[in-house]
């Protein structure tokens, strides 16, 4: 079950793929485990990424400038596989390489790389029949967005077709740092607890270890993205080596506990 | 999702509702200039020697092309869902001008987005969005034309989506926009259709429209669906050439894709990502199509075609000189086809162009390619 948290909060760390090759993202994949990642997020780049901030924009066009695809993203999962047995590997896309893919095939090879689970940024959960019936038939967990915004009954949908944990959404708007976390973190992540028993991670804004002690707090996972895309960008030539320092610093001041998983 | 169905709530109230639709009919009488003439284009007709030819003149409304008439029944829903701030992408630059103008009319915060490469072609259309009280916000990322607007307009409601209003221009995006965006103008078909009727007694062999995102096709050709023997004919920007990148003719070179909430046809490399587009005229300059299209292509019940940049040029100098009037780059595109298609017809046929714009914003660009002086 490599999409379980085993600490508290649990860091679920993302990476444009292929920013800035394919061979140094797979070194970065594997320093942001040893530094301490449960899961990780590999990111396909797109050439239109609507719900990202300019950090990941920037980073999806210098993977797809060299021509980074889903097919070579699904390669790299396999094999962070067989150096990683207990990391969960999660697809960040875009629904569009995936259609273009097919959805069918898309899950058979993730599947047979290893990965746990697929977030699709911009396939709202009210048209992902199609979809959770090729993930389910995979074995495969789709993981949906909450944000701010849903209303109660939506949250509802969107927990009910989540499966090993909830991606609240910390305040509206793309991906991308932010100095302070929104009051509507706290408030979002209250309301799914009482609709679902999953685990949630809080994503967006957040990049400093005090901001993941405080969503410490109140989720059971903490998402970073743009943090570590932009530490990828800034140290061009010991990326690997960046990241995880980065992540040993995020993680340093809170006590992250174990957690007895049943 | 929460705002799009708010919008759709909104919005299914508002149709229904006749004091909403009595308020949208007077302005476009009285601020927007309708009902927009059917006017016979007789010089034009006699020197291509076929079919009659018409023009639907939405070139004459306010703000100079049809997208007043979505602007408009947009606004009024704006003040009905009590949010103060607007944004809208735009292309060539016309829609940018309708929303400001209707902004202003209404007393909202305006942010128009538009691509850099777009500023630098329409650079009239820009600073008419400055005037009228509008910010323009330019985008240079991706291709720097209407796709990457729409990209950053998305990212600016996502963000301020509790006070903000997305007035999208086209019949693209998630539901309800390419309903709602069509029934804005429905009326261009609804006018043509009785106009035709009281001149002729009968109704037309073709319309013929210019495809961008589609709406002034849409609207034109909403209303003659059920007249079967009508033909309806997309003109989509075929651009400097055939391959991926050279053109925005969707149904030449493109698949079906999600680009933007919209499951339609893409033009998209093998990997799925969007291609970059290329046309004369920013506002067809666009990889994706409206929903309603594609599904029309599908089911055979209308026809797309593509005119080149060349042949659109040749177009609008053609119509200045025959009937002076000059068409918007992108109507061009809808004259090049009827310039092909009339010829070939019986002088009892009857063929109805959508001159959905004027050309004025397009003179910089007219007199880079045509090299009067």
């Amino acid at each position: 079950m490599p999409l379980t948290f085993y600490k508290k909060p649990a860091l679920v760390a993302y990476v444009t793929c292929g920013d800035p090759d394919l061979a140094i993202t797979r070194e970065i994949v594997l320093a942001a485990i040893d530094a301490g990642a449960d899961v990780v997020e590999l990111g396909v780049p797109f050439s239109d990424p609507v719900a990202d901030g300019p950090v990941i924009q920037r980073a999806s066009e210098r993977a797809l400038k060299h021509g980074t695809s889903l097919a070579q993203v699904l390669t790299l999962a396999a094999e962070v596989r067989q150096k990683a047995q207990s990391t969960g590997l999660i697809i960040f896309s875009y629904l569009n390489p995936i259609l273009r893919m097919g959805m069918e095939k898309f899950c058979k090879v993730a599947r047979a790389a290893g990965v746990d689970g697929a977030l699709v940024t911009d396939l709202p959960v009210e048209e992902a029949g199609e979809y959770r019936s090729a993930m389910k038939e995979y074995d495969l967990a789709p993981v949906f967005l909450a944000a701010p915004t849903s209303p109660d009954e939506r949250l509802c949908r969107i927990a009910e077709a989540s499966r090993g944990f909830v991606y609240a959404v910390s305040r509206t708007g793309v991906t991308g740092q932010r100095q302070q976390l929104a009051e509507d973190a706290r408030k979002l992540v209250k309301r799914l607890r009482r609709v679902t028993k999953l685990p949630i991670a809080l994503g967006f804004g957040i990049s400093t270890a005090a901001q993941f002690a405080e969503v410490g707090e109140f989720a059971d996972a903490v998402v970073v993205g743009s943090a570590i895309v932009e530490m990828v960008e800034r140290n061009r030539g010991r990326e690997a080596a960046a990241v995880g320092e980065f992540i040993r610093g995020l993680t340093a001041v809170s006590p992250q506990l174990s957690v007895t998983v049943l | 999702m929460a705002a799009l169905e708010e919008l759709e709530r909104a919005y299914e109230k508002a149709r229904r509702d006749k004091k909403f639709q009595a308020r949208l009919d007077e302005l476009l009488k009285t601020y927007a200039g309708r009902p927009t003439p059917l006017f016979f284009a007789r010089r034009l007709t006699e020197k291509l020697g076929g079919a009659k030819i018409y023009l639907k003149r939405e070139d004459l409304l306010h703000t100079g092309a049809h997208k007043i008439n979505n602007c408009l029944g947009q606004g009024l829903l704006v003040e009905r869902m009590g949010k103060h701030r607007v944004i809208a992408e735009t292309g060539a630059g016309q829609h940018g001008v309708a929303t400001a103008t209707v902004c202003a009319l209404l007393g909202f915060e305006c942010v128009v987005y538009m691509g850099t490469e777009d500023m630098r072609r329409q650079e009239l259309n820009v600073f008419r969005i400055r005037l009228l009280g509008a910010e323009v916000r330019g985008v240079s990322s991706g291709s720097c034309t209407l796709k990457d607007a729409i990209n950053e307009a998305m990212r600016d409601w996502v963000t301020n989506v509790r006070t903000t209003h997305y007035l999208l221009g086209s019949v693209l995006g998630a539901h309800p926009y390419p309903t709602m965006v069509r029934d804005f103008h429905r009326v261009i078909g609804r006018e043509a259709r009785a106009q035709i009727l009281r001149v002729e007694g009968k109704l037309p062999t073709a319309i013929i429209a210019c495809v961008g995102g589609g709406s002034n096709s849409i609207g034109i050709f909403y209303d003659f669906l059920n007249d079967k023997k009508v033909q309806l004919i997309g003109v989509e920007a075929g651009g400097r050439g055939e391959a991926l990148g050279d053109h925005a003719a969707r149904f030449r070179g493109g698949s079906p894709g999600v680009l933007q909430g919209t499951y339609s046809y893409v033009l998209q490399d093998s990997g799925g990502q969007i291609a970059l587009t290329h046309s004369v005229s920013a506002g067809l300059d666009y990889p994706s199509i409206g929903p309603e299209h594609a599904a029309l292509r599908d089911s055979g019940r209308a026809e797309y075609v593509p005119a080149s940049d060349a042949e659109a040029l040749e177009a609008t100098t053609l119509l200045a000189r025959t009937e002076g009037i000059i068409p918007a780059l992108e109507s061009a595109h809808a004259v090049a086809e009827v310039i092909k298609r009339a010829p070939r017809m019986k002088k009892s046929e009857i063929v109805i162009v959508n001159v959905s714009g004027r050309g004025d914003k397009d003179v910089g660009i007219l007199r880079e390619n045509l090299k009067l002086d």
